[in-house]
Formats: C-alpha cells, structure tokens, sequence
C-alpha cells in the first residue's frame, strides 16, 4: 500500500519544502518515500507542486495519475487536482486564496483559512505548515509528533529558533480540520 | 553511514567527491544544474579543481587534459549540452584515456525543453561521437542506483581505460529519495604509466588520438575493441522482478523502468505473469539475458521514453524468438503506470503471435495521437 499526496500552490509559499517536511518524516519513520517537483519555469513564480508518495514497500513510479491527496494552496492547484483525486481521497484547500466552493462530493475535503491563522501566529510564511497539519490530521500517513520531530532533526542551525512557530502551525493545521470533523457530525 | 534524503543531482555530485573526483570541470545546464552546484560548493573547500567553463566545449576539452595526467575528472550536464561535448570525447576515447561523464537527459531533439527523457539512448549507446569506441552506459532508476553507479563509473574507467557514462534522466536528478552515500574515500592519486605528468627523470611520453597510419589506427581500434570485448564479458549488469514464472516480459531502463515496476506490481495483483528485465548497464546490454528469457516468455514488451531505441536492441537479442511490443511516451512525457498496466492487460488477454512487423510501427498505431 502507497500513499500519494500532491502539494501545490503558488511559487514561495513553501510548497516544496512542505512535501520535504513530509518526506524526511517519512524516511525518519523507515518508511519508502519519493519526492519529486515541478522542475520547470514554475521556479520563477507561478505555479509549483511536488509529489510525495510514502509506502511500506519499494515505490515505483514516483508519479501517479490519480493521487490519494492533494493540498491546494491557490485556485489553479485546486482546479488542477481535484478532478484527479481518487474516489474518496482527502482534500486541503486554502480558504483564504479561494474563492469557489469544492465541487465534488465524495472526498474529505477541507476548506481552510490557512493566510488568516498565519496572521493570527503571527508569521506569513507559516502558511504551508497549517495546510500540512491539517493534511495529517485528516490522512493517517504519518502522526504529527513524527513530523514535528523531523523538522527539529533536519531543519539547519539558523533556522531551529522558527520550531515552537512550526509546531503551533501544524496543530492550529490539525485542530482546525478535525473542528471541521465534529461540527459535521 | 545513514540514510539521508537526497536529490538525485546532489547524490550524484556528492558520490563523485567521495569516489575521489579530482578535477570537475561543467557548464550549468537544467535539469542537472545542482549537480554542477554541490561541486561548486564542495571541491574547493575540499582543495580540489572545480571550473565552471564558458561553455561545454571548453569544459570537455578541459576534462581531457585533465584525465591525460592520470587524474580521476568528470564532467555533467544534459542532453544539449551533451552534444556540444562530442567532438572532445571522441577525442578522449581516442586518446584512450579513463573519463566520467553524468548526462541527466531532456526532452529533444534541439533545445527541447527540461522535462525527463531518455532520447539520447542511441545518442550515448552508440558513442555519440565520431570513429570507432564503444563507452560504457549505466541507467540508474533510483537516487541509490545514481549514487552506486557514480562510484562504479570511476572504477570501470580506469579499470579499462575508457568512457564510462551515468546516463540518468530529468526525473533522477530531480527526484529526492532516501539513500545512503559511501564512506569518503582520500583521493588516490594516480600515476598510471601512461599519464603525461612530467617527464622530469623518465622517458617522454606521448597521448594523442592521432594515427596518421591507417595501419596505426588499425590497431588501436582493435585495442579498444578488445578491452570492450572484456567489458561485454564481464560487466553487464541488470535486475530482475517476478521473472521466475512470468509468461510476459517486460523491459525498461531508468524511470521507465521503474515505473514499470509499479505496473508490473499491478499487473501481478491482477494476476497476470509478467516479470520486469530493468537492464542497469545499457552498454553492454544484457541481450544474453533477453534471449534466454525469449526461449519462455510469450511476449516480451519494451518501455521507453523515447521512440524505441533500446527495443531495436532488444529486437537484435531476442532474434525473432518472442514477439514484441512496445510502449513509449516521448519528448519529456513521463508515462504514468496506470498506461503501462493497460498494455500489459492488451498482451496478455491477446499475446501477440505475430512476429512480423515492427513493434514501433503497431505503437504508433495505437497511440493514434496524431490528427
């Protein structure tokens, strides 16, 4: 069994370095992950996304036609990606950034207002962990305590003083997900 | 050492300086580009030679100046850049001296664009430049198998005085993954006994590709032909999956091959017997191997990036005893697994029988893509 999650947005808003996150978690858990980017002009401004497959057994192809996740951060990620989904795959869309409802009605999707909760922390570019952290709160990939150890092992030096922020991103992330979960039932 | 996760062109890069890389001399070409920049970074912190040339042609030659002192050098880049080097390897390969060379592939042919392919098999499988030589090609599949093979590269060069080429794609080079790099080695500098450097207290020697006497050339050629004839005896490498009771067979390289794997997983789950052949050495290819695996298999099926360049090789191994088809997404399209299935599932409700035709032309039918 594999599980393939697509993250994308807009160039900068850590995207890429979200699926890393999600990556070293993985591997830090003796886990098989790939991680593969959209390599092309994407890298300077407009769309980016990488795929991150995480699977007990050895991965083949680190891309697939139809991913068990996607986080969307802008709407053409969300126009992108949500068509492609498996049948009851798990969604993350930025609420902030867009501005139409999720069409479809057979995924676990949710709409978050990632920017605002930055804000509220305090620090913009937290954006990516929020999403991340209301990714695993809905997707049993990995636990957040794990990632959260990932990032205090992998992250370098200078930017160790950013965790205690990192961290309440991904239970704000988390928290608001699950709210979403028990205001359903 | 433990595992850590790496991007393809690092892990590369990072292999080479451990394997002992003494001299790197490269131009910035996507979608390697990183590679060029961990030597950028790591050979002068540890005092060793890193150049960024002014373009590929300079970077060459410098390689081949550098690889007649007895140095261990290398040089990357991809697809485009690949082909502005062909005059300089010709010349190294002429020269018969030991050389490196990482060729992270794109879409083509011209400039193409920076998406992963594998349109330059023929390209570097046949040599690429001029006259009669024969490199050694590797095609890793995974970011392990380009840290391994970078490291093989340097051995079997030296070991045969020859062109040893890691031939990955985009994807490879791209793609991060867990992988555990070798212990740093300290550089061993070589002085092998025909390395021009200085003659102070011994005879003058001389390197050179030039052999003014056809009878001269002659022999050389047939020098370099029986090295190659040592390396097709004992270094083809591949790796094989669920061949033991496959009734079809399917063949890929690099990330074709592996997204094969995931296919041919599929196709077993479906319970379809089919086996992968993932060639690792595509010079020398294993045709041994893919004619003996013909006397059982009901059909064999290649998959590439590219228009069939290996399929024609394995057409020559298998010599008519299977029949063949052939898959291939091109020009930077990276085939999905789910389309590899769908041809596996063709093959084996319907094997093919006919073994007349060629593979590519019933391709090009099926995929009807063109108006």
């Amino acid at each position: 069994m594999q599980t393939e999650i697509v993250i994308s947005g807009f160039g900068g808003q850590g995207v890429l370095f979200a699926g890393q996150v999600l990556s070293y978690a993985a591997m830090d858990s003796d886990k098989h992950v790939t991680w593969i980017p959209s390599y092309g002009p994407e890298m300077r401004g407009g769309t980016a996304n990488c795929t991150v497959i995480v699977s007990e057994e050895e991965i083949g192809s680190p891309l697939v036609m139809n991913p068990k996740a996607a986080v969307v951060m802008n709407l053409p990620s969300l126009d992108k990606y949500e068509p492609l989904l498996v049948p009851d795959g798990v969604l993350i869309a930025n609420a902030s950034l867009i501005d139409r409802e999720i069409k479809r009605t057979d995924l676990d999707a949710v709409m978050i207002p990632a920017n605002e909760i930055a804000e509220e922390i305090g620090e913009k570019r937290l954006v990516n962990m929020i999403m991340l952290g209301a990714l695993l709160a809905k997707l049993p990939v990995l636990p957040v305590e794990d990632v959260k150890l990932s990032l205090q092992n992998h992250l370098p030096e200078r930017h160790q003083h950013t965790l205690p922020l990192n961290y309440e991103a991904l239970h704000k992330g988390a928290e608001f997900a699950l709210q979403g979960e028990t205001a359903k039932v | 050492m433990a595992k850590e996760l790496l991007k393809g062109n690092v892990a590369i890069a990072e292999a080479a300086v451990r394997a002992g890389v003494e001299a790197y001399f490269g131009y910035p070409i996507t979608p390697q580009t990183e590679l060029l920049e961990h030597m950028a970074k790591r050979m002068p912190e540890l005092d060793r030679v890193f150049v960024q040339a002014e373009s590929e042609v300079a970077a060459i030659n410098m390689v081949y100046g550098a690889a007649c002192t007895g140095a261990r050098v290398m040089t990357t880049s991809s697809s485009p850049g690949v082909s502005l080097m062909m005059e300089g390897i010709s010349y190294i390969a002429g020269t018969e001296i030991p050389m490196v060379m990482v060729d992270v592939m794109r879409g083509g042919p011209g400039l193409g664009n920076i998406a992963p392919s594998q349109g330059d098999y023929n390209q570097m499988v046949r040599g690429g430049g001029h006259g009669d030589y024969f490199p050694i090609v590797l095609a890793p599949a995974s970011v392990q198998e380009a840290i391994d093979l970078t490291v093989l590269a340097f051995e079997l060069a030296e070991k045969y005085r020859t062109i040893a080429v890691v031939l990955a794609d985009g994807s490879i080079g791209q793609m991060m993954e867990p992988a555990e790099l070798p212990e740093m080695q300290e550089v061993d500098r070589q002085t092998p006994d025909w390395a021009t450097n200085g003659a102070k207290g011994r005879e003058k020697r001389l390197l050179s590709s030039i052999y003014l006497q056809p009878e001269d050339e002659e022999k050389t050629n047939l020098r370099m032909l029986k090295r190659w004839m040592e390396i097709e005896a004992n270094e083809v490498r591949f790796n094989e999956y669920f061949v033991d009771d496959a009734e079809f067979l399917v063949i890929g390289f690099g990330t074709a091959g592996r997204v094969a794997y995931s296919a041919v997983r599929a196709a077993r789950a479906e319970g379809i017997k089919v086996g992968l052949l993932r060639p690792i050495t595509l010079n020398p290819l294993p045709s041994e191997r893919m004619a003996d695996l013909a006397e059982k298999a009901k059909a064999f099926l290649v998959v590439e990036m590219n228009t069939g360049q290996m399929l024609d090789d394995v057409r020559l191994a298998v010599s008519g005893k299977a029949p063949i088809e052939f898959y291939g997404r091109l020009g930077g399209v990276v085939p999905f697994p789910d389309e590899i299935l769908e041809q596996i599932r063709i093959m084996a409700q319907q094997p093919p029988t006919d073994t007349n035709g060629h593979a590519r032309q019933r391709w090009f039918e099926r995929m009807a893509v063109l108006d």
